[in-house]
C-alpha cells in the first residue's frame, strides 16, 4: 500500500512529464467551472439589479393598473390593454372612500418637446401629484415640490430633472423659469436630484407636471398607473382587497383593475431570474460533461502510452488496486487544479465585470460555486474510472513486452 | 526459497495460430542456485521467467514457491509476493524516465509503503554497492547503458529479494560494461540470492554452474556442473 504523499508525488511527476496533455484537461475543466461561475454571476447580478430597481417602492405601496388579467398567475398585465380607463375621478373617489389610504399618485406618462428660449428637447413628461416625490423617495437638488392640493385641477408648476436642466438652462438658476411644452406653459419650482434609472424611467431626463395638466396635454382620459400608499397600521393585503372592491363598485360592478403589491411583483421576477440562473448554470454544466469526455480520452491515451510503466510497477510489486489508485489520483489532481484555476479566473472575471458595470451587482451564488466544483470533481472521477480500471487490469507481461 | 514447477503449461493465442510456450515443464530450483536459461527465440525462455516472477499464470500445472501454491493466490497477493521476494532485471532496463536514479531505486519501496528514512538508507546502500552513489540525482537519459543497468539492478535488490530474475541483463551493453554488470550479479548470487538468467550469449550462459536449454517449450537439457559448484 503506497502512502498518500508518495502517491501525490508520483502523480505530480507524471502530470509534469505530460505537460501538454495535462494542460488540455486542466483547460477544459477550468473553462467549464469558470463558465458556471461567470454565467450564474450574470444571472444573479441581473436578478439583484431588477430587485434593486423595484426597491424604491416601499413595502406599504400598492400599484393600481387599469385592466384585468383573465387568468390567474403569470406576469401582471404591465403592458396590458385596458378595457376601461382608470380616471382621475376614480382616483379622487377612491381616496375619499378609503380612510386606509394615505397618499395617491396617479401617473400619466408621455413624451413631448420642452423648450426654453431657442432651445428645445424631447423629454419624458410625467403627470402626477405632489405625493409622487415622497412615494418614490425622490430628493430635490433645489427649490420645492409642486403643489397639487386638488389633483383634478390644472397647475402650472413643474419639477425638472438634472439632465433637462443642464441641457436646457445650462448654469442659470432654474427656479422661477417658465418652460413651454407644446401649448402648455409651466414654471419650474424645483430640480430633482440624482440621475439613476428606475423601472425603465430616467427621471433626470424627465419633467414632472400636475396630472390634470398632463391629461390635457396628451388628451387622454385615463391614467397609466396609480401609486397608493397605505396608512401605517393597515394590513396591505386587506387594503388591496378594499381597493378592488371600491373600484369594482365605481365601475358599475365590473372588476377591471389590477392591484399589485411590490412583494408579489418581486416574487414573480425573483422566480423568473432564479429559473434563468439555473438554466445558464445547467448549460455551463454541460461543458463540464464535455470536459469529462476529454478527460476519458486523454486518460486512455495516457494509459496506452504508459503501458511499459504500468507493467514495471506491477513487476516491482504494485497491486492492481495500487495502479488504479495512481491513475485515478493523477486525473483527480489535474481536475482539482483545473477547478481551482477555473474558479479563480471566473471570480476574476466577475470582479472585473463589477468594476466595469457598477450598477449591476454581479455575484456568483454560493450554491453555483459549490455545484460547479462538485460536478467538476465528480466528472473527473467518473470519466477516469474506466481508463484507470483498464490500466490496473493490464497484464504485466504484455505490458513489459511491448517495449522490449 | 525453493522453486518448484510441475507439469506447467502455457499456450499463447495469436488470432488463429497458437504457440505452446511452455509444454509440461518440470523444474526444481534450490535456494541460492545460479542458473542460466538458453535456447532459440520462441523456445519459452521469457515465458518461463515471467511465470517464475509471478507476472504470468500457467494454464495448468503447479508452481510452488517455498511450498506456497501460487495458483491459489489472488492478484494482489501475487503482487505482494513479487514485492517481497522477487527482483527483476530487464534487457531494456525499464527505468521510469521522469524519476531520478535514486527515485527509481526507491520505487519498489515506495510501492511497499516503506518510510522515507528507511528508503533513503536502503537506496544509498544499494547504490554504494553497485558503485553509482554519485549518480543519485541523474535522470535515466543522463546515464550510460551500464549505469542504467546498475540502477535497475539496485532497484531489483534494494528490498533484498530471495530470487533475482534477469532477462538478457547485458543484451544492450557493450562487452566491457556487460562483464562488469555480470560480475555484480554473480556477486549477489554468492551472497545467497537465487539467480536465474535468460541469455542468448553462450559465453555468458556458460558462466552458470547450472545450465538449462529450452526447446519448443520444454526443458531440453539441464546440466549441473558439479566441479564448479564444489570449487565455489
Amino acid at each position: 500500500m503506497v502512502n498518500i504523499a508518495d502517491q501525490v508525488f508520483f502523480c505530480w511527476q507524471a502530470i509534469l512529464r505530460h505537460r501538454f496533455r495535462s494542460i488540455m484537461v486542466l483547460l477544459a475543466i477550468s473553462i467549464g467551472v469558470a463558465s458556471v461561475v461567470v454565467l450564474t454571476a450574470l444571472g444573479e447580478g441581473a436578478r439583484q439589479y431588477v430587485l434593486g430597481e423595484f426597491a424604491f417602492l416601499g413595502k406599504d405601496i400598492l400599484v393600481v393598473l387599469p385592466g384585468k388579467k383573465e387568468t390567474t398567475g403569470g406576469l401582471p398585465p404591465i403592458m396590458g390593454e385596458a378595457p376601461r380607463d382608470l380616471t382621475l375621478d376614480d382616483t379622487h373617489n377612491l381616496g375619499r372612500r378609503l380612510s386606509s389610504i394615505d397618499q395617491l399618485a396617479p401617473l400619466i406618462v408621455g413624451s413631448a418637446e420642452v423648450s426654453y428660449d431657442a432651445r428645445a428637447r424631447e423629454v419624458m413628461v410625467l403627470g402626477t401629484t405632489e405625493a409622487f416625490v415622497s412615494l418614490r423617495s425622490l430628493r430635490l437638488a433645489s427649490g420645492r415640490n409642486i403643489k397639487t392640493d386638488d389633483f383634478r385641477r390644472d397647475s402650472n408648476e413643474c419639477l425638472i430633472g438634472e439632465t433637462v436642466k443642464d441641457e436646457l438652462l445650462g448654469s442659470i438658476s432654474a427656479t422661477g423659469i417658465k418652460l413651454r411644452i407644446g401649448d402648455y406653459r409651466c414654471r419650474i419650482v424645483g430640480v430633482l436630484a440624482g440621475r439613476g434609472d428606475a423601472m425603465g424611467m430616467n427621471l433626470s431626463d424627465a419633467i414632472i407636471i400636475s396630472v390634470a395638466s398632463a391629461e390635457k396635454l396628451f388628451d387622454t382620459p385615463g391614467i397609466f398607473r396609480l401609486l397608493v400608499s397605505v396608512k401605517p397600521g393597515f394590513d396591505i393585503d386587506s387594503v388591496k382587497q378594499r381597493i378592488i372592491e371600491v373600484m369594482t363598485d365605481l365601475h358599475q360592478g365590473e372588476e377591471d383593475i389590477t392591484v399589485i403589491s411590490p412583494d408579489a411583483m418581486l416574487a414573480t421576477f425573483d422566480d423568473i431570474f432564479v429559473v434563468l440562473t439555473l438554466g445558464v448554470a445547467a448549460i455551463a454544466g454541460i461543458s463540464l460533461l464535455v470536459a469529462g469526455v476529454l478527460i476519458m480520452n486523454v486518460m486512455l491515451i495516457n494509459v496506452s502510452q504508459r503501458t511499459e510503466e504500468i507493467g514495471l510497477l506491477k513487476a516491482l510489486g504494485a497491486s492492481a488496486d495500487d495502479v488504479q489508485r495512481l491513475f485515478l489520483l493523477e486525473s483527480i489532481i489535474t481536475v482539482a487544479v483545473g477547478t481551482g484555476v477555473g474558479w479563480l479566473s471566473g471570480w476574476l472575471l466577475v470582479t472585473v465585470g463589477r468594476e466595469l458595470i457598477p450598477n449591476v451587482p454581479f455575484q456568483t451564488p454560493p450554491w453555483a460555486t459549490l455545484i460547479a466544483i462538485a460536478v467538476a470533481l465528480l466528472t473527473g472521477l467518473v470519466f477516469s474510472w474506466l481508463p484507470a480500471k483498464r490500466a490496473s487490469e493490464l497484464q504485466p507481461v504484455t505490458a513489459l513486452q511491448k517495449h522490449k | 526459497m525453493m522453486i518448484e514447477l510441475r507439469d506447467v503449461c502455457k499456450t499463447f493465442y495469436l488470432g488463429e495460430s497458437s504457440v505452446q510456450a511452455l509444454n509440461h515443464v518440470n523444474l526444481t530450483i534450490n535456494a541460492g542456485e545460479y542458473l542460466s536459461v538458453m535456447g532459440p527465440s520462441g523456445s519459452g525462455k521469457s515465458t518461463l521467467l515471467n511465470m517464475l516472477g509471478l507476472l504470468d499464470r500457467p494454464d495448468s500445472g503447479y508452481y510452488g514457491l517455498s511450498d506456497t501454491d501460487t495458483n491459489q493466490l489472488t492478484d494482489n497477493q501475487r503482487a505482494a509476493m513479487r514485492s517481497e521476494y522477487i527482483g527483476f532485471v530487464f534487457q531494456a532496463y525499464h527505468l521510469v524516465p521522469r524519476l531520478t536514479a535514486r527515485e527509481n531505486i526507491e520505487l519498489p519501496m515506495m510501492l511497499a509503503g516503506i518510510s522515507n528514512g528507511e528508503r533513503h538508507r536502503l537506496s544509498s546502500q544499494a547504490m554504494q554497492r553497485l558503485g553509482i552513489e554519485d549518480r543519485a540525482h541523474h535522470l535515466p537519459n543522463q546515464l550510460s547503458g551500464g549505469q542504467r543497468q546498475r540502477v535497475a539492478l539496485a532497484r531489483a535488490i534494494v528490498r533484498r529479494p530471495s530470487i533475482l530474475l534477469a532477462d538478457e541483463p547485458t543484451g544492450n551493453l557493450d562487452s566491457h560494461s556487460g562483464i562488469e554488470v555480470m560480475e555484480l550479479i554473480e556477486e549477489l548470487n554468492r551472497d545467497g540470492i537465487t539467480l536465474l538468467m535468460v541469455t542468448h550469449d553462450a559465453v555468458l550462459g556458460a558462466r552458470a554452474p547450472r545450465r538449462i536449454k529450452m526447446l519448443d517449450g520444454t526443458v531440453d537439457e539441464d546440466i549441473i556442473d558439479r566441479e564448479v559448484e564444489l570449487s565455489t
